[in-house]
């Protein structure tokens, strides 16, 4: 009787044991399966981007060059102005703006969470009606004809510079911290600016590195922008921009009408060897490749802190 | 659930406590605190002039807005402008359209990115862990311009889905994929799935780890197998935050039309692939057709819609008694 039991028993464990084992092999093999559907682009276009250009055409080529060259790296370095212009404005853009857009997000969340703040539920309110009532693209478009922001560098750090959204993320992290010390500052004769720079600020590092992670990862990727207000400025183009022109010049030439990728792409590939495509390419996500995983802590306690993804 | 959901904390609760202060102390107080309301009104200021200005704009609606004679000098139409939107078969095909790819796009957002963190959780080996986490998010740094050119050329005659499906005699010669109507919305989703997941899933992860050990080690002194303990204590103890994330990004429904759209979308697709968004643009942009003010209407459609889901989704929140969203 009991000699029964115990087998059963057994015979129960054993069979949870192979359940957890096939369980795991699948988990693992399913998640590799992830993995590589993540990676293999990107690494298909770094394959290509290394491989010669006319052997590319050929097609076939998967994880690594047939022929290696780095002709196409070359091309793009040195025989093609617009794209070294589109740097140079994106590098700016993601640094000014960066900078600028944390600053005055930082400093309206910090008045806006001093608990006695006369205006502190009313001037909330303000911010946090635009986050709803968006007037829309054209609205916009006229205002900063009226100011000229259009044809400028500065409507890519004016315009944007407050977000709403980031200023109530930032605002709870402030509230967070103990009044104790703002307080023992006050007696020492500090004022609120210097509880701002000397207090707050030092102790916000997680969630200021968040925001401008966010900010930076934005710039670095804006486009539209670019095409919107300054399309007839080529001093003012950014990098993505350029690398849209160039992986179907047809939809940017023509100002934004959603130009055939299929009827036009074959006469584009033509003029641009698919390996300088992939070398732009490369070129573009390299920056934010290399440094996203030491900034990983950053926006993973970020959005926790936070409490929303973007 | 504690973390992921203080977004704001009202800030009404603290008025409620806040002594009312005679104009004596308001005074006072208003000499104490003069650096704050001078920075907050340089910041009213800012957000008059760059977010509450452009809503002025909305006249244009009701006028034939040109922009040589200006706000003044435009002759008004009244309800005009929106009476041909909505009898323009365009405008109608492009809110299904929004709608149809917004929808798709958080469920199955919402479903691929709660079953990620599960099995990513799952997982006992930390460093395969980490890797796999760290790959998974790596898409969502990349532009929708560097997306749609990966989406571009797997999906071409000589891509790699082709490759594989000729491989496999599944297909005789290639197919065009991204000529075919029927195809855009899974492209689209899918785009949206690959770039996306890993980062949506962070979210769930945290909202996993921070539920209570002992329900498991209770689970499996009752006998409970993997996949139960996973319907009967992972899943529950992340509802709060799925339904808070839910009702969330559908007030973003109608956000989520634009880039991809826009960039993947060709004539032989523009049926199913023109949003909104793309609507707007159109009036904005394409030169011989210009009109301001039939782009501006769109425009205030899609402001009122959104705000209606907003307020739709905050009020259910309410109603279930999850916190409020802001």
């Amino acid at each position: 009787m009991s000699e029964n039991v115990k087998e059963l028993k057994l015979n129960k464990k054993r069979k949870m044991a192979t359940e957890e084992i096939v369980f795991e092999v699948c988990n693992a093999i399913f998640l590799i399966l992830f993995a590589v559907v993540t990676l293999y682009p990107v690494l298909n276009t770094l394959a290509i981007s290394f491989n010669d250009g006319n052997d590319a055409v050929r097609g076939g080529i998967h994880l690594w060059p047939r022929i290696f060259s780095i002709r196409s790296y070359e091309e793009i370095i040195f025989n093609r102005p617009s794209i070294r212009q589109g740097l140079i404005v994106t590098v700016a853009r993601t640094v000014i703006g960066t900078f600028t857009s944390l600053a005055a997000n930082a400093l309206l969340s910090f008045i806006l969470s001093r608990k006695k703040f006369l205006f502190k539920s009313g001037l909330s309110l303000f911010w946090i009606i635009t986050m709803y009532a968006s007037a829309g693209l054209i609205p916009g478009l006229i205002l900063f004809r009226y100011l000229h922001l259009t044809s400028s560098f500065m409507v890519y750090i004016i315009p944007g510079m407050v977000s709403a959204f980031n200023v109530m993320v930032m605002r709870t992290y402030m509230a967070g911290i103990p009044d104790s010390l703002e307080e023992a500052a006050q007696l020492e004769g500090a004022g609120y600016m210097t509880v701002f720079v000397k207090i707050v600020t030092p102790l916000c590092t997680p969630v200021y590195a968040t925001i401008a992670l966010f900010q930076a990862v934005y710039h670095w990727n804006s486009w539209f922008d670019a095409m919107l207000y300054n399309r007839f400025d080529p001093q003012y183009t950014t990098l993505q921009f350029e690398l849209r022109k160039l992986l179907d010049s047809v939809s940017a030439s023509t100002g934004g009408q959603q130009a055939g990728t299929s009827a036009t792409a074959a006469s584009v590939a033509t003029i641009v060897p698919v390996t300088v495509r992939a070398a732009a390419t490369i070129a573009t996500m390299a920056p934010i490749l290399a440094l996203y995983p030491f900034l990983q802590r950053y926006f993973v306690s970020g959005l926790t802190i936070g409490g929303v993804k973007e | 659930m504690e973390n992921t959901t203080t977004t704001s904390k009202a800030p009404a609760k603290q008025d409620v406590t806040k002594p009312r202060l005679t104009a004596e102390e308001f005074k006072k107080e208003f000499k104490r605190q003069w650096i704050l309301i001078a920075i907050g009104a340089v910041y009213v200021v800012y957000g008059l002039i760059f977010n509450y200005l452009p809503l002025l704009g909305w006249i244009m609606a009701f006028q034939d807005y040109k922009y040589a004679k200006g706000f003044t000098g435009s002759e008004w139409v009244g309800l005009g402008k929106f009476q041909f939107l909505f009898s323009d078969n365009t405008f109608l095909m492009v809110i299904r359209n929004t709608f149809a790819m917004g929808v798709l796009n958080l469920v199955f957002s919402t479903v691929f990115a709660i079953g990620f963190a599960i099995l990513l959780n799952e997982v006992r080996h930390t460093w395969f862990k980490k890797t796999i986490q760290t790959i998974s998010y790596m898409p969502h740094f990349l532009s929708w311009i560097i997306v749609v050119a990966i989406v571009h050329d797997a999906l071409t005659s000589t891509g790699i889905i082709n490759e594989i499906l000729m491989n496999l005699k599944i297909v005789q010669k290639p197919y065009p994929f991204l000529q075919k109507e029927a195809w855009f919305w899974p492209i689209v989703t899918f785009s949206h799935l690959w770039k996306e997941t890993g980062w949506n899933a962070i979210i769930y992860l945290a909202a996993i780890t921070s539920i209570d050990p002992c329900l498991y080690e209770s689970a499996s002194i009752d006998g409970a197998g993997r996949f139960q303990k996973i319907w009967y204590v992972t899943i529950p103890g992340i509802r709060p935050t799925i339904m808070i994330l839910l009702l969330m990004n559908l007030g973003n429904v109608l956000n989520a039309g634009f880039e991809i759209q826009y960039l993947l979308g060709n004539d032989l697709v523009r049926d199913v692939s023109r949003t909104i968004d793309i609507y707007i643009l159109d009036w904005a942009l394409d030169g011989r057709n210009i009109d301001f003010s039939l782009g501006t209407a769109a425009g205030i459609f899609k402001t009122f819609v959104s705000m209606t889901f907003i307020l739709v989704s905050n009020y259910i929140a309410k109603k279930k008694g999850d916190e409020r969203l802001f």
